[in-house]
C-alpha cells in the first residue's frame, strides 16, 4: 500500500442547507452498560455484563430509505438486519455448562456451544434462503462455525421460542431455530463481539474483559440479543435494541485455596477508572442479599436498590460509574468482598438429560425435570431437537411423574426427514408440585454414509440441549410495570403478570456414540467384489471355450514305479 | 469304422472350432459393450464449451470508434462550399439557430442551447465549428469544451478557394485534439489494459491513474467513518446524511451507469492512525510526514468491518479528529510543506482526511466539547479523492483548450463518456481473461464436472463479449457497457461457480489401480485366447501354403 497527497479541489458542492445548525436534534440513540456480581452459594462469583444500545430507527423500511448512517449502533449488524429484514436476532456462543443446582437460575440462559434463532419479517419470502445467507455472514462477523448450520439441523419451534420484543409474531414458519453442541468458544469469539461496542475495550466495563482471564473460568457465555422495543410505556415509538451480554463464572474458591475472597483485580486482573464516556448510565451492582451475615463489601456504598429478580426479591448495592467519587482518590474502581457463611437455595424448576441403553443399535433419551416449588403446580414447555440420524419412536413416548402416567396436553411433533430434517417434538407438561417427571423415548441409530462421518467419529455425536420455558410461579409479587431506570439485568424478558415469571432452562447436550464403520473399507470392497466377480468370470470363461476330451486314465502310481523297477531290471512290463 | 472315427473327428473338430468361437464372441462383448460401458459410467460429466470462440477471445482486436459531427455555423464557409456539402452533413435548421442566438451569448449558456439542439447520444461528440473572428471566445481560446457533448472549435483560417476536402482536412488536426480529449486517447485506452496486458508505452501518468482507480465492479460500497480517539474531550457531530445527499449523491447519480453504489457511514471512537505524529517545534503543531502516511491504515483497517451485506468492493473515506494532546495536526508531502487539504489517498483503498478542532474551544471549556463539523470542506476533499478513486481522469488539455467546470453534479457528460469507454475496454478485458483462464483450467483437468449452467454462463459470458466488441465498433457505448458488464457477471460467475470444485480428486492412476483386480483377471484369459487363435490361423495358413506347393 502506498499513499498520495491529495491534491486540494476547488469543487464547490451546492449545499441545499446549511451545515452550522444551531438546533441539535437529541440523540436517537444510547447506550448503558451495566456489570453484576453475584456471590453463588457454591463459593463460585457470577459476573455478567449487559451492554444496551437504543436507537429510535426502523431497519425494516421500504428499499429507498435504507438505515446507512450509524453512530453508535454497530454498522456491521445494522446492515445485516436491513438486508435479511430481521425482525428479532438472538446468538449465543457458551463454553460450559450452566449447573442450576448449584448456581441457581442464570440472567439469560445459553445452552452450551452456539444458539442461534431469528425471527424473521413477515414480509420474507424465502425464509430458507435467508437463512442460510444469514448463518454464513454471521459466522464472518463473530468467527464461528456458524456456516455449520443448515437444514439438517435447523427447526421451527411452534410454541417454545416466541418474540421477546414488540409485536406478537405467532407465524412460526418466520422462525428459524438451531444449535451446535459442538462448538467451542475461545478468544476469536471474543474480540469481534467486543469490537461491536462503541467504546470497544478501551474505556468503561469492557476493560475488565481480558481473554486470559475471562477463559480461565467454569462457565463463559457471550450474548447479541437484537430485538425492535416500545420506547415508552404507552408504546407510541418503537426503537431497536441491541443487548449484548457476558457472563462469566469463576470458581475462586478452589483456586483461591478455600478463602472465600474476591475483587475486581482478583478476577479479571484490571480494575475500572471510567466509564465508557458515551454511556448514558455504567453502573455496578453487587447482590448483597444475604449481606451483611454472609460478607463483607469493600468499599462500601449507601446506594442500594431493591429488584424481583427470576421472582426472588433481591437487594444490590449500586455504584454509578459515571459519579467521579466512586473511583476515590486513587482514581481506580477496585471492589473487594470477604465471605463469612454459607447456606443453600434450590432452584425452583431444573432439569436434566442423559442417554440410557447398551450396544449401538438402540438407546433412550432420558429428561428429568424438577419441580422444586413446595405447593404449586405449573407448566413447562419442553423442546428437543434431535439430529435425523438418531430414528425416534414416538410410540414408546412416556412421561411419567410420581411413577404415574402424566399425559402432554400439547405435542407438537414433526418427524426428520433422512438428511434434510431433524426431528422436533415439543410438548406442554404439567409438573405437579414437589415433584421429578422423566420423559423417556426410544430411538434407534443409524448407519450414516462413509463421507457423513466427522473427523473424529469415535468421539461420538453431539445431540443439542432441550429447551424447558416456563412461567414459574413467583414467591413475591414481580413488578409488572415499564420504567427506564430498572436494572438491565431484570428487564430483559418482558414481566407480563405479577405472580410468574419467565424462566429457559438449558439441559446438558448429548454426546452420542453412533456404530462407526473402519474407513478403509471402500477400497476392500472394491477388491474383495471386484476378486469375486473375477474368480465367477474365469470359470465361466473356461466353461465355454474349453473343450473335454476323454482321456486315457494313467496308471496308478505303484504301478508306474512297478513298471520303473520292472524297466531297469529288464523284466517284461504289467499290463 | 471309418464312419466312426469320422464322427469323433469332426466333433473334435467342432469343439475346437465351438471353443475358439466362444473365446472370440466373449472377447467382442467386452470390447463392445463392457468396455464402453465402464467408460460411460466411470466418466465425469462435461458440457459443451465454444472452446474455439474462447480462444480468439485470447487475440481480441478491439476497434473503438466515435461519432463525431462537424457542425459549421454560418460564416464558416463561403456559398461556394457550402454548395459542394452533400445534404446529409449539414442540418440548415441548427445552422440558422446557431447562427441567431448563440452567437449573441456568454459561452455557457451557448453550450447548453447547443446541447438543447441536438441531444447527442452516449459517446458522441460534437464540434461546433464558428468563424475566426467571432466574439464568442476570447481572443487566445481556440477551443471551448461545454458541460455536455459539445465543443466550439474557432475555425482556422481557409482559403476561399478550397475545395471542402481539403478544408476538413485542414481541420481534422484540432478535431483530433478535441476528441482526445473528450473521449479517449490512446494512453487511457492502454493504461485501462495495463493490468491484463503488458505494455510498455504507458505513461507515468496515466498508469498512476489507473492505479489508482479501482478496478471495475458491479457495484461499489462507499463508508465515511469519523475517527474520534477522544470522545472524552470531543463530542461530534456531522450531518453526513445532508452532505451525501448534496455531494455526493449528485456524483453517483450521474455515475448510475458504471455500477450500483452504496453509501453508508459509521461513527468510530477510540480509533487511533498507527503512528505518533511528530511534534514540530517550528509552526508548534503535529505534524505527519508523508513516509508515514503508509502506516496510518492498518490498525483503523481493523476497526472499519467488512461489510457484511455485499461482497462489493469498498472505499473507506475516513475524518479524522485529533484527540486534544495531539492537534493541530498537518500532513506534510515530500517536500516538507503542509498539504493545505490536510488530507491524504492510499490509491484503490479510500481517503483519509485530517480535521483539527482545537481551535473551536477554549482551554476552558467544558468537556466534552460539542463540536459540529464543517461538512462542505470535507465534502470537497472527500468528492476530489472519490474522483480520482473511481477513475474521473483528470484531462491536460493542449494549450488554448478551456474546459467549463463540470457544475453542481460534480462531472460533465463528456468526463463520463471518458470513463465508459475506459471502462468498458477494461471490462472487456477483464471478462475475457477470466474466460480464457477458465476454459484453460477446464481443458487441463479432465477430472472437473462442468455442469450445464457452467456451460450456460461461459457462453453468454461470450456472445455478451462479442456484442460489447461489436458495439464498440459501431460506436454505442451505451450498449457497449451495458454488455461488458453483463459478460464480467456471467463470466465471474462460472468462474467461481462451486460445483466446479465438487468431485473428489481422483487421479486416474489411482482410479485404474482400484479395478485392476477386476480387469486383470478378466483381460488375461481373453488375450490369450485371442494370441492362440491368431497363431493358429497362422499355422494353418502355412500349412495350406505348403500344401499346394
Amino acid at each position: 500500500k502506498f499513499s498520495q497527497i491529495s491534491r486540494s479541489y476547488d469543487i464547490v458542492c451546492l449545499l441545499g442547507r446549511s451545515y452550522r445548525c444551531k438546533c441539535r436534534p437529541p440523540a436517537r440513540d444510547q447506550f448503558q452498560e451495566e456489570l453484576v456480581i453475584r456471590p453463588l452459594h457454591s463459593g463460585d462469583i457470577y459476573a455478567s455484563f449487559q451492554f444496551r444500545t437504543l436507537w429510535d430507527t426502523d431497519f425494516l423500511q421500504e428499499r429507498q430509505k435504507k438505515v446507512s448512517h450509524y453512530r453508535l449502533f454497530p454498522k456491521s449488524l445494522g446492515q445485516v438486519l436491513s438486508k435479511f429484514s430481521v425482525r428479532e436476532l438472538h446468538i449465543s456462543f457458551t463454553q460450559g455448562f450452566w449447573r442450576t443446582m448449584q448456581w441457581g437460575q442464570p440472567f439469560i440462559p445459553s445452552p452450551p456451544g452456539a444458539e442461534l434463532w431469528v425471527w424473521f419479517h413477515h414480509t420474507v419470502s424465502d425464509v430458507d434462503g435467508n437463512w442460510k445467507e444469514l448463518t454464513n455472514v454471521l459466522s464472518g462477523i463473530f468467527c464461528a462455525s456458524l456456516n455449520f448450520i443448515d437444514m439438517t439441523n435447523t427447526v421451527q419451534p411452534s410454541a417454545s421460542f416466541k418474540p421477546l420484543g414488540l409485536g406478537n409474531a405467532t407465524d412460526h414458519r418466520f422462525l428459524r431455530y438451531a444449535t451446535l453442541p459442538r462448538e467451542i468458544v475461545c478468544t476469536e469469539n471474543l474480540t469481534p463481539w467486543k469490537k461491536l461496542l462503541p467504546c470497544g475495550s478501551k474505556a468503561g466495563l469492557a476493560v475488565l474483559m481480558k481473554s486470559e482471564k475471562l477463559f480461565h473460568s467454569s462457565f463463559h457465555s457471550q450474548a447479541v440479543h437484537i430485538r425492535p422495543i416500545c420506547q415508552d410505556e404507552q408504546c407510541t415509538s418503537k426503537a431497536w435494541e441491541l443487548r449484548q451480554t457476558l457472563n462469566v463464572v469463576f470458581d475462586h474458591y478452589t483456586s483461591g485455596q478455600g478463602k472465600k475472597e474476591w475483587s475486581l483485580f482478583k478476577m479479571f486482573s484490571r480494575t475500572l477508572t471510567e466509564a465508557c464516556p458515551l454511556a448514558s448510565s455504567s453502573k455496578v451492582y453487587v447482590d448483597i442479599t444475604d449481606n451483611p451475615e454472609l460478607f463483607e463489601l469493600s468499599p462500601a456504598t449507601h446506594l442500594l436498590s431493591r429488584a424481583v429478580v427470576l421472582g426472588d426479591r433481591r437487594t444490590y448495592s449500586v455504584y454509578d460509574l459515571t459519579r467521579a467519587e466512586t473511583f476515590g482518590q486513587l482514581r481506580s474502581f477496585n471492589l473487594l468482598l470477604r465471605w463469612k457463611g454459607d447456606n443453600m437455595l434450590r432452584p425452583l424448576l431444573h432439569a436434566e438429560r442423559y442417554v440410557a441403553g447398551f450396544g449401538l443399535q438402540t438407546g433412550e433419551i432420558h429428561t428429568v425435570i424438577y419441580n422444586n416449588h413446595p405447593y404449586r403446580a405449573f407448566p413447562v414447555l419442553l423442546m428437543d431437537s434431535v439430529p435425523w440420524y438418531l430414528q425416534l419412536y414416538v410410540h414408546t413416548l412416556t412421561v411419567t411423574s410420581k411413577s404415574r402416567d402424566n399425559k402432554p396436553s400439547y405435542i407438537h411433533y414433526q418427524p426428520a426427514k433422512d438428511r434434510h430434517r431433524p426431528h422436533l417434538l415439543e410438548m406442554l407438561i404439567q409438573l405437579p408440585p414437589h415433584s421429578m417427571t422423566e420423559v423417556t423415548v426410544q430411538f434407534e441409530r443409524a448407519l450414516l454414509k462413509w463421507t457423513e462421518y466427522t473427523p473424529d467419529p469415535n468421539h461420538g455425536f453431539y445431540v443439542g440441549s432441550s429447551v424447558v420455558s416456563a412461567l414459574v410461579p413467583s414467591m413475591v409479587a414481580m413488578s409488572t410495570n415499564f420504567t427506564q431506570d430498572q436494572p438491565l439485568f431484570s428487564s430483559f424478558v418482558p414481566v407480563k403478570e405479577e405472580s410468574s415469571y419467565f424462566v429457559r432452562v438449558y439441559t446438558e447436550p448429548l454426546l452420542v456414540n453412533l456404530p462407526t464403520p473402519d474407513f478403509s473399507m471402500p477400497y476392500n470392497v472394491i477388491c474383495l467384489t471386484c476378486t469375486v466377480v473375477a474368480v465367477g468370470y474365469g470359470s465361466f470363461y473356461n466353461l465355454l471355450t474349453r473343450t473335454f476330451q476323454v482321456d486315457e486314465p494313467s496308471p496308478p502310481l505303484a504301478k508306474r514305479l512297478a513298471n520303473f523297477i520292472r524297466r531297469i531290471r529288464g523284466v517284461p512290463l504289467l499290463a | 469304422m471309418c464312419l466312426q472315427v469320422l464322427a469323433a473327428c469332426y466333433k473334435a473338430l467342432s469343439d475346437h472350432h465351438r471353443g475358439r468361437y466362444a473365446a472370440l464372441a466373449i472377447a467382442a462383448v467386452v470390447i463392445v459393450v463392457g468396455i464402453p460401458l465402464w467408460w460411460k459410467t466411470t466418466e465425469t460429466y462435461r458440457a459443451w464449451l465454444p472452446f474455439s470462440e474462447i480462444s480468439e477471445l485470447d487475440s481480441l482486436q478491439l476497434q473503438l470508434s466515435v461519432d463525431i459531427e462537424v457542425v459549421f455555423s454560418r460564416g464558416t464557409l463561403t456559398p461556394e462550399q457550402q454548395k459542394k456539402f452533400p445534404l446529409s452533413h449539414v442540418n440548415q435548421k441548427e445552422h440558422q439557430f446557431l447562427s441567431l442566438s448563440c452567437l449573441l451569448l456568454p459561452p455557457t449558456e451557448a453550450d447548453l442551447s447547443l446541447h438543447m439542439l441536438s441531444e447527442s447520444s452516449c459517446g458522441s461528440v460534437v464540434v461546433y465549428v464558428i468563424p475566426e473572428s467571432a466574439a464568442l471566445l476570447p481572443e487566445d481560446v481556440k477551443v471551448y469544451v461545454g458541460q455536455r457533448r459539445t465543443a466550439l472549435l474557432r475555425s482556422p483560417p481557409f482559403k476561399s478557394s478550397w475545395s471542402l476536402k481539403e478544408v476538413l482536412s485542414n481541420l481534422d488536426m484540432e478535431v483530433e485534439q478535441v476528441v482526445s480529449t473528450m473521449s479517449f486517447s490512446h494512453q487511457d485506452i492502454v493504461a485501462a489494459l495495463s493490468d491484463r496486458v503488458r505494455m510498455a508505452k504507458v505513461t507515468k501518468e496515466s498508469m498512476a491513474d489507473s492505479m489508482r482507480a479501482i478496478k471495475s465492479s458491479p457495484g461499489y460500497e462507499i463508508t465515511f467513518s469519523l475517527l474520534n480517539p477522544d470522545p472524552r474531550s470531543h463530542s461530534l457531530h456531522w450531518d453526513i446524511e445532508g452532505a451525501v445527499q448534496s455531494c455526493i449523491q449528485p456524483l453517483l447519480n450521474k455515475l448510475a451507469p458504471i455500477a450500483n453504489f452504496s453509501v453508508d457511514s459509521q461513527i468510530l471512537y477510540y480509533a487511533v492512525l498507527g503512528v505518533n505524529p511528530r511534534f514540530d517545534n517550528s509552526v508548534s503543531a503535529y505534524t505527519l510526514s508523508a513516509d508515514s502516511l503508509s502506516h496510518v491504515i492498518n490498525p483503523v483497517e481493523a476497526r472499519l468491518g467488512s461489510n457484511a451485506a455485499s461482497s462489493n468492493p469498498v472505499l473507506n473515506f475516513l475524518l479524522y479528529v485529533p484527540d486534544s494532546h495531539h492537534s493541530p495536526l498537518f500532513i506534510r508531502d515530500h517536500s516538507k510543506r503542509e498539504v493545505p487539504s490536510n488530507a491524504f489517498h492510499s490509491p484503490r483503498w479510500g481517503g483519509i482526511m485530517v480535521y483539527n478542532v482545537n481551535e473551536m474551544y477554549g482551554p476552558e471549556a467544558e468537556r466534552p466539547v460539542d463540536i459540529n463539523i464543517n461538512m462542505a470542506k470535507v465534502m470537497g476533499v472527500f468528492l476530489a479523492q472519490l474522483r480520482l478513486m473511481l477513475g474521473v481522469q483528470h484531462t491536460h488539455p493542449p494549450t488554448g483548450f478551456v474546459l467549463q467546470s463540470p457544475g453542481s453534479a460534480g462531472l460533465a457528460d463528456w468526463e463520463l463518456d471518458r470513463l465508459l469507454w475506459s471502462r468498458s475496454v477494461e471490462n472487456i478485458a477483464t471478462a475475457s481473461t477470466t474466460i480464457t483462464s477458465l476454459a484453460q483450467l477446464l481443458d487441463q483437468i479432465g477430472n472437473i464436472v462442468i455442469n450445464d449452467n457452467i456451460a450456460q454462463q461461459v457462453s453468454s459470458a461470450v456472445t455478451s463479449l462479442q456484442s460489447a466488441v461489436a458495439e464498440l465498433e459501431a460506436g454505442n457505448l451505451a450498449f457497449a457497457l451495458q454488455y461488458s458488464r453483463e459478460a464480467i457477471l456471467a463470466s465471474e460467475r462460472a468462474f467461481f461457480d462451486p460445483s466446479l470444485l465438487h468431485l473428489l480428486y481422483f487421479p486416474d492412476d489411482q482410479k485404474f489401480a482400484i479395478y485392476i483386480p477386476l480387469f486383470l483377471p478378466m483381460c488375461v484369459p481373453i488375450v490369450l485366447s485371442l494370441l492362440k487363435i491368431v497363431s493358429e490361423a497362422k499355422k494353418k495358413r502355412a500349412d495350406k501354403q505348403a500344401k499346394s506347393d
